[in-house]
Order: C-alpha cells, then sequence, then structure tokens
C-alpha cells in the first residue's frame, strides 16, 4: 500500500478545499509547507464538489482545482462530483 | 408556456463531443501518409479510442483557467518588482541559482513546447492530440513566464543577460541542451515516454520542489509565483504522461522490452541532468530546503517506489540505473559545486566555498560521506583563497560522450575513483561516466557518435568570434572562448567575493534600511 | 545496433582525428579528485612522453600540492584502465598512444590533500 497524494497553493480558496478534503477523508494527513500544503492519504483520495462548496459557501466546479492545484499522484478519475486519486497495486 | 430545460452533458460526453468525435477516417488519403510516423518505432497501437483522457478540459475551459494563473502571476510579479523584491532573498549568492535556472532549464521549456507541438500533430488519436497540444501551449507558457520572472533580476545582477546565446554554446549547458535534443530528435513515442513519462512524473518533483521551495526560503517571490503557477499546468502533464505509458502498454505485449529500454535510458539521462540540480540544493541556497539526499529519498525512492510497484502488473521493472542513483544519492551534488568552483571562470555565475557553518549542515545532511571525501577539498580551496590564490582549472576536461558532463562521477563503490567507460566504434574510441551513459550509447551509437561536445568543438578551432587571430601572439584561447560565450571576464563569472553582485548587493541593501 | 529511423540514418562522426591540431588524449591522476575530472589534451603524436612530463603536464596538474613531489621514476600508469609502461624516451605515438586514448597514473605515497584522494 502506497500513499496517494495531492499538494496546492496556501491561500483562503485552498484552506476550504483541504478543509473538505479531510473531512471526507479520514485517513488523510496534512503536511505544510511554505506557500503549499500537501495532504497525503494511503492508496485512495477523494475531492468531493458538495463538501467543498459546504465549506466554501458557494458553488464550485471542481475544474477550478486546476487554479491552485501543485502537484499529486496516482491515477486519476474525474467527474462532475467527484475527483480522485488512487493505486491499483 | 412550458420551459423546457434541456439536461447538461456530463464531463465525459461534453469532452468527448468537443474533441475525439470531431476526429474523422479519412477517405482519400492513407492514414499512414497523413501519420507517417507511428510505426518505424515497433510501438504496435491497434486502438486509439482507448486512450482515456484523465484531464477533461476542453479548450473553453483551459483558456478561462489558464488566463486566471496568468493573472495572479503578473500581479505577483509587479508586486515583486515594484517594491524591489530581489533586495529581500537571504544574500545575493541566491541569485546565482536563477542564472543556472534560466541558462539551463528556461530553453527546455521552449525545447518541449516545440516537442509536444510535433507530436501532437504525429500522434494517431484525437484525445492525446489534445492533450499534447494543451502541454505545448503550456510549455511555451513555462519558458515566457520563468523568463518574465527572472527579467527583474536582469536589470541588477549579472550573468542573465545572454541565456539564449550561451544554451547553445557553454560547456555545462550543452548537457540540459542535448538532453532534449535526444528526445525531440526521437520517435513520437519515444518522446512520450522520455519527456511525458520519465521526465514530467518521474523525474519532475526533483527539478521543480528544489527549486521553487528554495526560492520561498530564500524570499524570492517572483520565482516562486512562477513555479507555484507551473506547477498546476505539471500536474496535467504527469497524469497526461502516465495515460500514455499505460496506454502504450496496454495495446500490445510487444511494446513492453521497448518500452521498458526508453524508461531506463530516459531515467538515466534525466537523473544526470539533475546533477544541477542536487549542487544547487546542497550548496548554492543560502537558507536550504533539505538535501540532494533528502530529497532523492522523498521523491525518487519513495514516490517513484510506488509508481513503479503499480507499473509491475504491465511487467514494468523499476529503472536499470536505480540502484546506482540511490548509492551516488551521497555524492553527487559535493562533486558537481566542485566541478563549477574548479571551471568558475567559465560559467556565466559566480561559486564559491561553503562556509564553516554550511559545511557543518553538510557533515549533518551526509555523515558518511562530506568530511570524509569532500571537506578536504573546501577547506583547501579556501585556504588558498585566504592566500590570494583562488584556484582555477584552466585545462579543459574529459567529458561524457553520452551526458557530455565532465567526467565527474566515481565508481558506485567506491568514490575516490573516477568511473571510466568505453568503446570503440566505427573506428574510434568513445568514453562514458558510468554502465548507464555506456549502454545508451552502445543500442544507437550514430545518434551519438554527431554529437557537438564543448570542449572538442573548442579544440577544433570552432569557438571562437571572428574577430579572433590564433595566429597573433597574445592569442589566448580560453578568453577568446569566453567572448564567444558573450560571457562578461570579471563581472557574469569569478567567485562571487568582490563581484559587482556582492558589492551592489550591500549598497542597495543598506540604502533601503538607512538614509 | 543500428538507430531506429523513417529514413537511412547518416553516419556523422563530429571527432574524427582531421578536425583536430593534434589528436586528443584524455589523462587522470588517480587519487587527485581536487581536479574533478581527467583532462583532455591536443598532443602532437612526436612529442616525447618524457617531454609531456616535464612541458605541459605541470601547467595542468601543477595547482596540486602533491605535484612538485612526484617521482615520475614511481609513477604507476594505465592505459583504459590496464597497467602499461611508457617510455619517456619514446614518442606518444610509439608509445602506441592514439586519438581519443585514456591514460591514468598514480603516484604511490601521493594520495591527495592529507591523503584524502582530494
Amino acid at each position: 500500500m502506497s500513499n496517494v497524494f495531492i499538494a496546492f497553493q496556501r491561500n483562503e480558496e485552498t484552506r476550504c478545499i483541504v478543509d473538505a478534503i479531510m473531512a471526507d477523508n479520514p485517513n488523510a494527513v496534512i503536511n505544510l509547507q511554505p506557500a503549499m500544503v500537501r495532504i497525503d492519504a494511503p492508496n485512495t483520495l477523494v475531492v468531493r464538489r458538495s463538501t467543498v462548496e459546504e465549506q466554501m459557501g458557494r458553488q464550485f466546479d471542481l475544474q477550478e482545482l486546476h487554479v491552485n492545484l501543485i502537484t499529486l499522484t496516482g491515477h486519476i478519475d474525474e467527474t462532475e462530483d467527484e475527483f480522485t486519486l488512487s493505486w491499483k497495486h | 408556456m412550458d420551459m423546457k430545460v434541456n439536461k447538461k452533458l456530463n464531463m465525459k460526453d461534453r469532452y468527448n463531443l468537443m474533441t475525439r468525435d470531431l476526429d474523422w477516417e479519412p477517405s482519400y488519403q492513407k492514414k499512414s501518409d497523413i501519420f507517417p510516423y507511428l510505426e518505424y518505432e515497433g510501438i504496435k497501437i491497434h486502438d486509439w479510442s482507448k486512450f482515456e483522457d484523465p484531464f477533461r478540459l476542453t479548450m473553453d475551459a483551459y483558456w478561462k483557467y489558464q488566463a486566471e494563473k496568468e493573472k495572479k502571476l503578473y500581479a505577483i510579479i509587479d508586486a515583486f518588482n515594484q517594491n524591489n523584491g530581489h533586495l529581500q532573498v537571504t544574500d545575493a549568492r541566491y541569485v546565482n541559482a536563477l542564472k543556472l535556472f534560466l541558462t539551463g532549464v528556461s530553453p527546455l521549456e521552449y525545447m518541449a513546447h516545440r516537442g509536444f507541438a510535433h507530436v501532437g500533430r504525429q500522434l494517431g488519436g484525437a484525445g492525446p492530440r489534445v492533450a499534447c497540444l494543451m502541454q505545448s501551449l503550456d510549455e511555451i507558457r513555462h519558458s515566457q513566464t520563468q523568463i518574465h520572472s527572472m527579467s527583474n533580476y536582469n536589470k541588477f545582477y549579472n550573468g542573465f543577460q545572454n541565456f539564449r546565446h550561451q544554451h547553445d554554446r557553454v560547456w555545462y549547458l550543452s548537457v540540459p541542451k542535448s538532453f532534449f535534443d535526444d528526445a525531440v530528435t526521437a520517435g513520437p513515442f519515444e518522446f512520450m515516454v522520455s519527456i511525458g513519462f520519465a521526465f514530467e512524473y518521474v523525474l519532475t518533483n526533483l527539478l521543480f520542489v528544489p527549486f521553487v521551495s528554495g526560492a520561498a526560503y530564500n524570499g524570492d517571490m517572483a520565482a516562486m509565483a512562477f513555479g507555484f503557477s507551473a506547477q498546476s499546468d505539471e500536474a496535467r502533464h504527469m497524469t497526461l504522461g502516465l495515460e500514455m505509458i499505460k496506454f502504450i502498454l496496454e495495446q500490445d505485449p510487444d511494446n513492453l522490452p521497448i518500452v521498458q529500454r526508453w524508461i531506463d535510458k530516459w531515467f538515466w539521462r534525466g537523473y544526470r541532468v539533475l546533477t544541477l540540480v542536487a549542487m544547487m540544493m546542497d550548496y548554492m541556497l543560502p537558507k536550504r530546503v533539505m538535501s540532494w539526499k533528502e530529497a532523492w529519498e522523498t521523491y525518487a525512492e519513495q514516490n517513484g517506489g510506488a509508481l513503479f510497484a503499480d507499473l509491475a502488473r504491465y511487467g514494468i521493472t523499476v529503472p536499470a540505473g536505480w540502484t546506482q542513483a540511490c548509492k551516488d544519492k551521497d555524492h553527487i551534488s559535493h562533486q558537481a559545486w566542485a566541478t563549477f568552483y574548479n571551471y568558475g571562470a567559465a560559467a556565466p555565475f559566480h561559486t564559491w566555498t561553503p562556509s564553516e557553518s554550511e559545511m557543518q549542515w553538510l557533515s549533518e545532511k551526509y555523515p558518511d560521506t562530506f568530511d570524509k571525501y569532500y571537506r578536504p577539498r573546501f577547506e583547501h580551496w579556501a585556504k588558498e583563497q585566504k592566500e590570494g590564490k583562488r584556484f582555477y582549472n584552466t585545462t579543459l576536461p574529459m567529458l561524457c560522450q553520452t551526458c557530455q558532463i565532465p567526467m565527474v562521477f566515481t565508481e558506485p563503490d567506491d568514490p575516490t575513483k573516477i568511473a571510466y567507460r568505453e568503446s570503440d566504434y566505427s573506428g574510434m574510441k568513445y568514453h562514458f561516466c558510468s554502465d548507464g551513459c555506456k549502454g545508451i550509447f552502445d543500442h544507437e551509437p550514430e545518434k551519438y557518435i554527431q554529437a557537438w561536445m564543448p570542449v572538442h568543438q573548442i579544440y577544433q578551432g570552432n569557438c571562437f568570434t571572428p574577430e579572433a587571430d590564433p595566429t597573433a601572439a597574445d592569442f589566448n584561447p580560453l578568453a577568446e572562448v569566453l567572448k564567444w560565450y558573450r560571457m562578461e571576464m570579471g563581472k557574469d563569472n569569478l567567485d562571487f567575493e568582490g563581484s559587482q553582485d556582492q558589492k551592489n548587493f550591500k549598497a542597495w541593501r543598506d540604502l533601503a534600511t538607512a538614509n | 545496433m543500428t538507430t531506429t529511423s523513417v529514413r537511412p540514418y547518416p553516419h556523422i562522426q563530429k571527432d574524427t582525428v582531421d578536425k583536430f591540431p593534434a589528436p586528443l588524449l584524455y589523462i587522470g591522476w588517480e587519487d587527485h579528485l581536487m581536479f574533478c575530472a581527467p583532462f583532455c589534451l591536443p598532443l602532437p603524436p612526436t612529442l616525447k612522453f618524457g617531454d609531456m612530463l616535464a612541458g605541459p603536464l605541470p601547467g595542468v596538474f601543477g595547482a596540486h600540492p602533491d605535484f612538485a613531489k612526484i617521482d615520475w621514476t614511481k609513477a604507476e600508469w594505465f592505459k583504459s584502465g590496464k597497467a602499461w609502461t611508457p617510455d619517456a624516451s619514446k614518442t606518444l605515438a610509439e608509445n602506441g598512444l592514439g586519438h581519443k586514448d585514456v591514460i591514468r597514473f598514480r603516484t604511490p605515497g601521493l594520495n591527495g590533500l592529507n591523503g584524502s584522494c582530494n
């Protein structure tokens, strides 16, 4: 089992995205670096649009992740409602 | 009147309609004429529609999000420039890391743009063509934003001004240049494996995280902002590379040995180019982020390990040079910095000996190797410098025919011995720094016997300006080469101590904080 | 192995001996890593080996404190990594050295700065 991770620039928008990820992924771990936040999770990590919208207080299109995304690992599955990273081994 | 609300297309259908469904089967031209490069590499693709676009970005979304990133980035660059942000860096030695980046990396972004534009035309499936065209746009964006970010430094510090001219000529820059020339002159599938996968997935974090975190730790907001802005594009690049690998391997089992060989080759070539980053992290950042060894353990051993565990189900194994690269993590940064210290008169950035406290940090980060193998030379050089005899090596080095780095690497099991490898080909000897580089040559010697090797070209007399007169009594070949490099002697090169950069930075900082 | 290509791949050797003022010789001093890499020198094939030791080499290696202490009669030589005994009175060509040959020398007892191989 290996970790997947996703990393964002640190700003007020990503603060809500990170909170949403932590709420939906109980085994995720936050790693804070200068200007950057990385979230590691064993095997799989999901970003759920509805949770992000709750945190942000506005409508959110998952493709907006592109604006603040720094890097990630794992295979991606993207729909309107969920953005998932996973390893298959 | 009834308002009929049409159901919106879902993301996957909308993407397909606007990309692959706009493709067509040619009715009056042969497919092999339209796509002439798809067969010669021996890769077999039976069904291009099996390529899964991981990021379903259509052009409208692309422009929207890229425009937003650009506005944010240029606002930061403006603020940085307006605020004399360059005076906030830890100290002016840091600026030399940027000179290394601008001369070595930014031109590669431009070549990536060219390479992806080419494969964006030549690949047989609409899905990968679209993704490659977006990547081609991203890469020229990176080239431009890097140049913009660093242009402010060019107003104040020496060595930035001829980066483009120097990338094609200067001895250490043939290392990154030849790396990318090798990639863009390969076929479309090898290009995708070399750059899309090996560089953009396996190795990318080892280039960007050190430079961008280095910028953040050293007060360089412009480079940091560029870095984060580019990284969000990189996530798309990484997924394209990984998806291409999966797609190629799933199309035909015959593709496996070809792909494995490319992974072996390009891991090694990319790893060799990253030698420059290793030395930057350990020696050029006044405020260090982490050691090269630590970066390698995180981004190569852990992340790379997870990746190759995942690809094992296709029969892919870790690259051939992996074990050696892991052994050498204790050595290459020191060997590289010592090289630039040796040839400090010939590079358009400054070099220096690490201070006692910096050597203390190196000692702690490299407990098995720094004090034993590397401290002695730095202490000796510092002593000589104090006595007014700063060491500059004035004889040209032997280069590796494949990676074109001077032969500075040592045997993996004996760091006191330079590693020498050689091959005989077409009546001549060729020399290499490692089994990895020799293996690459032996597989395709015709590709590498035509290499433009800086040291050999200098001796052939091809590195002088038209005005140079080799018959003149006072002809100084090294000085003439520097003229040809468009390097200003005494300004762009030599030690940081006593440089114009050092004096200016101090004077300006004093001005900013006193009356 | 031939390079894969769509058309016959051209044969271009950039570094044939005719392009240089003299054949290239690569020379390295074992256990003296202060010099980051072995050196590359164009040397006339008619140059006597002993004259090479006395002539160009001090300019190449002289910055190292060990160099002045070298007793050339005790130096051990290697050509392409194999033990080799050059004759100082013969020319480079007569010693069998050709274009792009690589030689190394080891100076027993002189092993770099404080014996560190630096």
